[in-house]
């Protein structure tokens, strides 16, 4: 395990995770056809945030979103530092229930709602990256991000059913349609903000910053598959995103029960089978 | 080894004892003084042998062979009367056919087949031995309180908690004896004897719900029984030692099929699907039973025996069939879990599911398999019996078990809330104890079966979807929910409090855990064991740290700031009430989703018992395969 990377990412994820959301809201606007914000306007908009007066429903809840911003910044940490793989997975389950705990604290009825559809969410993206996890263990002997980022096994080529997997239900994480339904930047009619609805100034703040910090750990994960060749994977990590992008725009918004449906059926079909296979290939002695 | 015998013995005359003894005041004070005895002495258990190898204890077995064969022709005589009385004909012929398998093998048993050692002690027995004295002892003095609330509030219920405690001592004792017998007759009738307990307590408000869950109870684990039993019979008619030992060092080709047998047996008394039924059936009996089945006794004997023989499951396709069964019932019980919203019903749905992440393990049966499946039984049984215990205690203040009018707890009932989230954090979040054992199972899992790995992925997942549903409903604060003025009694508060601090303490200290009771064991039989690596520890090390300290932030946030309402669609609201249409006052009232359709009990029930059920026959076709001298 190497720290230094860890702190490295303490430091500067958040400036790439406000430049990736910048660019993408400058993506998408082009996209549509508008002229788009500037791309430094999400830290516009967290430091305006941050100047806000900060009121609550009930006092307990700002705890639980410090809870979450400090856990997925120990998430990423740990992840860069070249830890545990299952155990960086475990601890960004961990900040993640931090926040849907928070949403139910303040017990309201939209909040509420994208609590439940968060943890349905949660429910949906667990397994592909415990088997995306799983997968890389087989194809590189090790849970530890180090060895398999240092792998010279392209992992691309032996896990393509579970990258494929990876990136449909990547789209629930980064919060895109067709899977944003707890947030939600496109259904305010039924759900106002979703988890965030009763979260104000610098709280508010703080979740935007604990998205930015996840996001790229994520686009870390993807790296990992292009993890033999460092140049193919930034070029890779940085297609994904504006993979993610376009489907964002082309995509309807799922109900709820055929997110949860579509994502188990792409994780089982393409992640199982392609566990399958690289277990015997595996086993076979041929790898 | 007279320790040993004073464990098995002593709960039998505490029991006794609390038989004899009308009133409740005398019983509760002697009652108190057995338990702080017994748990007294398996501490001392682990002192004396803190850092001995496995002892074996050669017993003039004679008198006491006898004394168990009477013992054990009562009960069939029991279960007989009883059977007959409540025209239940199923356990009848089952156990008639069990008594007969074993008067047969005491017929054609060979004189002078005497076993060299009855007792013993190992890491694994003694492990186990500190679960049951620790934590089944809490769950006796918790019940006192307990009981006498139940009475309070259940006028119709006959007070016959003379009985009561009766079978909840003795409960204790055959666990002991189950795990100290290194005589596979021994534990056979220790085996029986839980089976017995059970099936008293489950039925024990008379009520027919309770009396038919308690007959099904007794029917599927006098079925798990007659198994057993044609386990002994196999084994003395080819002539192979009875001492549990040396069975575990015989050819795996030649003592597959007791083994086989045997781990049937403990799929059914550790409830795994298809024979799951009974253990839903038993939350219809007061709480302290249903926290001292889940926990301490009863289930943790059936994967004990599981775990025991793993080195034979292991690599067998037999053993892969039954690691399935596991796997299958994990992900289905979790699947469950979901649709429920009885507390005692998820519980249960969750103890079978984590059982058969156990069984799963067992099924396995390499080292690492077998490293975590001892951690999942440590971690499980503290957490568990927590739960039941706080949810028994809080149910009864709210009158309801609920999960929907556990509401705002934190606000009704603060210390209850906290102990309660401590139990469920203790079964499903980083960095407790259950999700240390879960990711030792998935490493455990990739390197021999990459099936399984699937099938705990997804569990693992609608784990985590009922525990936070269930906790954010305890963090939510109303605004109108008031304290409960109603204190928790001195008996219920000492266990729940013991309790909480045993699952954060065991928690903390798990590097130990594992390196003194697990690790050894492990070592012993497999020689090999799996550890924790240096730098995860580190990680873990990091993380509880992080979540020690971070409540002190809560010294910021308590600061009083400007409050707010909730927004309710720009509606006009007051506390818990808002304007709705047609100038129609409503209440505000949340209900989780519980996805009915896609996790319903039915549905999934029916799917896992037919998964279950091919892959047990499946098990049994593929030993008889074996013996055929078909390769496998």
């Amino acid at each position: 395990m190497n720290l230094l990377y860890g702190l490295v990412y303490i430091i500067l994820a958040p400036v790439i995770g406000g430049i990736a959301i910048g660019l993408d809201r400058k993506v998408t606007a082009r996209m549509q056809g508008r002229v788009g914000p500037p791309v430094l306007q999400p830290f516009y908009d967290v430091l305006k945030l941050f100047e806000k007066e900060s009121a609550v429903v009930t006092r307990s809840q700002n705890f639980f979103v410090f809870a979450y911003l400090i856990f997925m910044a120990l998430t990423g940490f740990l992840f860069f530092s070249g830890g545990d793989l299952l155990l960086v997975i475990f601890a960004m389950t961990l900040s993640e229930i931090f926040l849907v705990l928070g949403a139910y604290s303040v017990n309201s009825p939209y909040s509420f709602i994208g609590a439940e559809r968060e943890l349905v969410q949660i429910m949906a993206f667990e397994p592909v990256i415990l088997l995306s996890a799983a997968g890389m263990y087989l194809a590189t002997g090790s849970f530890y991000v180090g060895s398999i980022a240092r792998s010279s096994n392209p992992l691309i080529l032996l896990l393509p059913g579970l990258f494929i997997a990876l990136l449909c239900v990547l789209t629930l994480k980064l919060r895109k349609s067709p899977f944003d339904l707890s947030t939600s930047h496109h259904a305010h009619q039924e759900l106002v903000k979703g988890v965030t609805t009763e979260f104000s100034g610098s709280t508010l703040g703080s979740i935007e910053i604990a998205h930015w910090y996840e996001t790229v750990m994520l686009l870390g994960f993807v790296y990992l598959f292009f993890g033999f060749s460092p140049l193919l994977a930034v070029a890779a990590v940085m297609l994904t995103y504006l993979l993610e992008i376009f489907i964002d725009n082309t995509f309807p918004r799922f109900k709820l029960d055929l997110a949860l449906k579509s994502s188990w059926a792409v994780t089982l079909i393409l992640g199982m089978a392609n566990m399958l296979v690289l277990w015997f290939y595996v086993k076979g002695g041929l790898l | 080894m007279n320790l040993l015998i004073f464990l098995i013995l002593f709960p039998m005359l505490a029991a006794l004892l609390m038989l004899a003894i009308p009133r409740d005041r005398i019983r509760r004070a002697l009652g108190y003084a057995a338990a702080v005895l017994i748990l007294a002495a398996s501490l001392y258990l682990l002192y004396e042998n803190f850092s001995s190898q496995a002892v074996y204890y050669g017993t003039g077995s004679g008198l006491a062979d006898e004394a168990m064969l009477i013992a054990e022709a009562l009960i069939a005589l029991f279960i007989v009367c009883v059977s007959l009385k409540s025209r239940k004909y199923y356990p009848l012929i089952l156990v008639v056919l069990q008594s007969a398998a074993i008067f047969y093998f005491k017929l054609t048993e060979p004189p002078g087949a005497e076993i060299a050692a009855g007792l013993f002690l190992d890491r694994l027995s003694l492990t186990m031995a500190l679960i049951i004295g620790v934590i089944g002892s809490l769950i006796c003095i918790h019940a006192f309180g307990y009981m006498r609330d139940f009475h309070r509030h259940n006028k119709d219920v006959r007070d016959r908690r003379s009985v009561f405690f009766f079978f909840m001592y003795a409960f204790l004792g055959a666990m002991f004896g189950l795990v100290f017998s290194n005589s596979i007759l021994w534990i056979f009738f220790f085996w029986d004897l839980t089976t017995i307990c059970s099936f008293v307590l489950i039925g024990y408000t008379g009520t027919g719900e309770a009396v038919n869950n308690a007959f099904r109870a007794l029917t599927l684990n006098l079925l798990g029984g007659l198994a057993f039993a044609l386990a002994i019979v196999y084994l003395g008619a080819t002539g192979s030692p009875l001492a549990l030992d040396r069975i575990l060092l015989m050819d795996k080709a030649f003592v597959l099929l007791p083994a086989v047998l045997i781990g049937f047996a403990g799929l059914t008394k550790s409830a795994q699907m298809p024979f799951s039924s009974w253990l839903v059936g038993a939350m219809v009996a007061p709480t302290p039973v249903s926290a001292l089945l889940h926990s301490s006794t009863m289930v943790k004997a059936g994967v004990y025996m599981l775990v025991r023989f793993a080195p034979l499951f292991e690599g067998t396709t037999p053993g892969f069939m039954l690691s399935l069964v596991g796997g299958f019932t994990f992900l289905l019980a979790s699947g469950i879990a979901i649709s429920q919203s009885n507390a005692k019903k998820v519980l249960a749905y969750s103890t079978i599911a984590n059982l058969g992440l156990i069984t799963a393990c067992a099924g396995v049966g390499t080292y690492q398999a077998v490293w975590a499946a001892i951690l999942l039984m440590i971690f499980h049984a503290t957490s568990k019996a927590l739960m039941f215990l706080s949810v028994g205690t809080a149910g009864h203040k709210l009158r309801s078990l609920d999960i929907e009018d556990m509401e705002s707890l934190i606000t009704r009932m603060p210390g209850m809330a906290f102990m309660m989230s401590v139990g469920i954090a203790g079964m499903f979040l980083a960095p407790f104890g259950m999700l240390i054992s879960k990711w030792a199972t998935l490493e455990a899992f990739i390197g021999s079966n990459p099936a399984l790995v699937c099938l705990v992925v997804f569990g693992s997942g609608m784990t985590v979807f009922f525990w936070t549903k269930w906790l954010g409903k305890i963090v939510a604060v109303s605004r109108t929910s008031k304290a409960i003025a109603e204190k928790v009694n001195r008996d219920e508060f000492l266990a729940l409090a013991v309790l909480t601090a045993l699952t954060i303490g065991i928690c903390l200290f798990f590097p130990l855990v594992s390196h003194y009771f697990v690790e050894p064991f492990v070592l012993e039989v497999y020689g090999a064991t799996a550890q924790l690596g240096q730098d995860n520890l580190t990680i873990m090390i990091l993380m509880f740290a992080t979540a020690m300290v971070l409540p002190f932030s809560m010294l910021h946030f308590r600061r009083e700031r400007k409050r707010l309402p909730v927004y309710m669609g720009a509606r006009p609201s007051t506390g818990n009430r808002f304007a709705g249409t047609a100038g129609v006052e409503r209440e505000l009232s949340l209900g989780s989703y519980y996805l009915e359709r896609m996790f319903g009990e039915a549905k999934l029930m029916r799917i896992g018992m037919m998964i279950c059920a091919a892959l047990i026959a499946a098990m049994f076709l593929l030993t008889g395969l074996n013996y055929a001298g078909v390769p496998i």
